[in-house]
């Protein structure tokens, strides 16, 4: 085969491989991807039975433990609201009040006003890392 | 000191401005002793940076808390050890080690090339001082290090109780050091793009900057993932969190550039992709810095709370832009001198595994990125979890451990039968013994991935196994040496090659820890009183007896654990959960509970060996001490407001630490049922010492080869470049 054409068909198939796997990539990230929501748009938002990841900084003062069960507030980082949150499995060593943090939660009940998190879904920013400007609201 | 810090900082803005102004204009002009002046500027960097960062060092060292950032990060009862280390906790600290760490490598490759890569070095230079601006301007202006407090609190507030951990002195200026020294190829690579050569000069002087780079940042995220593992409490090594993204995006483009930089150099091939490559792996170490600085990955509106968030996205702009602007222009210079002779090459397997490497980088890329380009498409955040990261990057790790024992073996431009048979026949029979075995005398079957992998490890070990055999036997037929002798002389001789297989063969085993812990990991999260006993795997852990330490700086509740295996103890663990004061809080607020409210840590009970760890975690919940605690604290706010005198105070403290004791000790005399983590993991070591092996291979590759050596090597290298000038009509 004319070495010129045996490259264009090399060419034609890695580009096409790219690009599939390309597409998978974006496909599979938008299907397969959570909900990550605020505090503010989860009171907007929740639907009950459905599960979200709740994003936002723990409320100074909020953090409760009874047994094995930790209560805490997530904090708007934009709003000035906060959801309540019942949570039981892991802690990472990083989660304290004023601290970012992700968990999965689900409604508690039609129209309750706590969430429950999912066991061991709770992670924490790297607390060595992000500093908002002072004033900055965070 | 801190106005002499300030001063330095002006300085160090002052010599990147005049270096730069130095470098260009002797580079435009041909005016080489200005292009030298420029040179020396940076020298002149690296001692102004070297006098500030030993300033700031001496404060936390000297306990100033004058210094807002020690007083932030530091306290009177931080080890003189952690002290050292508290400076890089701190953002304003970070961006002076950048500094610090940039200049002193620029320093270094600036030297080594004084007499080389005329036209290239002046350019390089004013990047490498340009990148040098910026972090001192973000230092100087946005995040001071030397900024200070008129009146100095009596105490600081100490350093987080995480980053009270050995690889933490280690972790941050090995990641700084891999970023830093990333930037060095990228500036070389402006300045061939700039000045139009592009030869395997500018390769041959920073390919093993380049490789540095790749050590330090690849030892950086080994120590982080260990950090992780015995410092976080939930008993993992990697969680596909940004912060690690961060890292791992431009080594695993660093590792792709020196892979491919060897087919430029023998073959003159893929030249476009060797400056894009590198050219992207500047990039993502710089991306990487604004990830963890700037917040962005909190919301895309996050970046502009930060004051870096700005800075650094034009900054990266400034670096996309011009690095394709330049790739487009000079695409005609860049063109290959031959082509891939056929698929079954060596050319084509490094080929290959650079578009993997690649593809690995931007799935992760993808998935950092995700959360902000759904917020940016759809409105809302999507977080994209583990799983969707293993779906992309087990199948492409495989491929890549896969080819990392084809690619050393197999025969540059075109392999035959019978090449290879005669490499490949018996590491194939290798990984066909392992999986039989695995799948006959273990469960490795319901792991199918797993299973894959321990045969490609083990292919790919016979493979740096059969090449050092061969190696070492033939030169002990030629020189007469015994086969250690010879195999020791073979590695001094040839340390890129066999330093490279070395490379291959710990990422083979880093893997196989990998796979076993992930794919056969026993976890069980559960309460415990003391004699109560949990299940995991086939260990039984009990929890024995509580324990208490009470220290001037933390409160240590925990518990030593008994594991029997078919009924036999074989180990003994000793968890704990420390607690540190809240000091976020007002003088009068919680007196005694302050002491068991601030950042709590979790001390490990590990036990690793070479087949499985044993890892226990306690988190014993204070619940059945607060009203307790609530009743002291309201007891102790009275007599705060009571003190008059200094003797009643010094009773007041001694009242204070007997009861916070006693509190304490409850645990001990009345232990109340706590949380906690177990788990076994199979291999867990073999991940470090995987790294272990590829950093050593790293090491070897990166030593200056011998005398003798290095002149064959400059030999061959003067040949390709006058082969090179004779093609360019020069």
């Amino acid at each position: 085969m004319d070495p010129s054409r045996k490259r264009a068909i090399r060419l034609t198939v890695a580009l096409t491989a790219a690009l599939l796997l390309a597409s998978a990539l974006i496909y599979t990230s938008f299907t397969a991807g959570r909900d990550e929501l605020t505090a503010g748009q989860l009171l907007r938002l929740a639907r009950p039975g459905r599960s979200y990841l709740l994003a936002g900084t723990v409320l100074n003062g909020s953090i409760r433990r009874q047994g094995d069960v930790t209560w805490f507030r997530v904090r708007d980082p934009k709003l000035s609201v906060s959801v309540p949150v019942r949570y039981t499995g892991i802690v990472p060593d990083p989660f304290a009040a004023g601290r970012g943090v992700v968990v999965a939660v689900q409604e508690r009940a039609p129209g309750s006003p706590t969430f429950v998190g999912e066991q061991n879904s709770l992670t924490t920013k790297c607390p060595s890392k992000y500093q908002a400007a002072s004033g900055a609201a965070s | 000191m801190a106005p002499a810090g300030r001063t330095l900082l002006i300085v160090a803005l002052f010599i990147c401005g005049y270096g730069i102004f130095a470098s260009l204009y002797g580079a435009r002009t041909g005016r080489w002793e200005w292009a030298d002046s420029g040179r020396r500027a940076v020298y002149a960097l690296a001692l102004v940076t070297t006098i500030a960062w030993v300033i700031l060092e001496a404060a936390f060292l000297r306990s100033d808390f004058s210094f807002n950032v020690v007083a932030a990060h530091s306290s009177t009862t931080t080890p003189t050890f952690y002290k050292l280390a508290a400076p890089w906790s701190s953002q304003e600290g970070s961006l002076l080690l950048w500094v610090w760490l940039m200049s002193l490598w620029s320093s270094l490759i600036l030297f080594l090339t004084r007499a080389r890569v005329r036209e290239i070095a002046p350019y390089a230079t004013a990047v490498l001082l340009g990148f040098a601006a910026f972090f001192t301007s973000l230092a100087t202006f946005f995040a001071n290090p030397f900024a200070t407090s008129a009146t100095a609190p009596a105490e600081g507030a100490g350093l987080d109780p995480l980053l009270l951990h050995p690889s933490m002195m280690i972790h941050p200026p090995m990641l700084y050091s891999g970023y830093t020294l990333m930037t060095i190829p990228f500036a070389f690579a402006i300045g061939a793009l700039i000045t139009g050569r592009l030869g395997s000069e500018w390769i041959s002087v920073t390919r093993r900057f380049a490789l540095a780079g790749w050590l330090f940042l690849g030892i950086g995220i080994v120590l982080g993932a260990r950090w992780s593992y015995t410092e976080l409490g939930w008993g993992g090594y990697w969680a596909w969190d940004p912060v690690e993204n961060a890292a791992l995006m431009p080594w695993l483009c660093i590792t792709a550039f020196i892979h491919s930089i060897m087919i430029q150099e023998k073959r003159g091939m893929l030249k476009v992709w060797n400056a894009s490559l590198v050219l992207a792996t500047g990039i993502l170490a710089i991306l990487g810095t604004f990830l963890v600085r700037s917040g962005i990955l909190d919301s895309i509106h996050a970046f502009g709370a930060s004051t870096l968030g700005g800075p650094f996205l034009a900054l990266i702009a400034l670096m996309v832009a011009g690095s394709v602007g330049l790739v487009v222009s000079r695409r005609a210079d860049l063109r290959s001198e031959h082509h891939l002779d056929s698929l079954l090459s060596r050319e084509a397997v490094f080929l290959l595994q650079n578009l993997v490497l690649v593809a690995l980088a931007f799935a992760v890329f993808w998935g950092t990125f995700f959360p902000l380009i759904s917020e940016a498409v759809t409105g809302t955040k999507h977080s994209l979890g583990p799983p969707w990261y293993d779906r992309y990057t087990v199948p492409l790790a495989l491929i890549v451990v896969l080819l990392s024992g084809v690619g050393p073996l197999i025969a540059w431009r075109r392999a035959t039968p019978a090449n290879l048979r005669r490499a490949f026949a018996a590491p194939l029979a290798v990984a066909a013994a392992t999986a039989v075995v695995l799948l006959v005398a273990t469960d490795a079957a319901r792991r199918p991935l797993a299973l894959t992998l321990f045969a490609l490890a083990a292919f790919v070990l016979a493979c740096v196994a059969q090449e050092l055999w061969r190696g070492a036997r033939a030169r002990g037929a030629i020189a007469g040496e015994a086969l250690p002798v010879a195999l020791v002389a073979l590695v001094r001789r040839n340390r890129r090659r066999y330093g490279g297989y070395l490379v291959h063969a710990g990422i083979a085993v880093l893997f196989v820890g990998v796979a076993a812990s992930s794919s056969f990991q026993h976890v069980n999260q559960t309460s415990l009183r003391p004699g109560q006993t949990a299940r995991v795997g086939s260990y039984t852990f009990r929890f024995d007896r509580p324990t208490v330490a009470v220290q001037a700086q933390k409160i240590s509740l925990g518990a030593v654990m008994s594991v029997f295996e078919h009924g036999r103890r074989v180990q003994t663990l000793r968890t704990a959960r420390e607690f540190y004061p809240d000091t976020t809080l007002g003088p009068f607020q919680a007196p005694i509970s302050r002491f068991f409210t601030g950042e709590p840590e979790t001390q490990v009970g590990l036990n690793a060996g070479l087949t499985r760890d044993m890892w226990a975690a306690v988190d014993v919940p204070l619940t059945p001490l607060q009203s307790a605690l609530d009743f002291r604290d309201r007891q102790f706010q009275m007599a705060l407001r009571e003190l008059t005198t200094k003797r009643r105070l010094a009773a007041y403290i001694q009242a204070r630490d007997v009861v916070v004791d006693s509190l304490a000790q409850r645990w001990a005399q009345h232990p109340w049922a706590a949380d906690f983590r177990l788990i076994v993991s199979p291999l867990v070591t073999w991940i470090w010492i995987g790294g272990i092996i590829a950093a050593a291979g790293g090491l070897i590759a990166l030593w200056p080869a011998p005398v003798a050596a290095r002149r064959r090597a400059t030999a061959a290298y003067r040949s390709r470049l006058g082969r090179e000038l004779a093609e360019s009509g020069a």
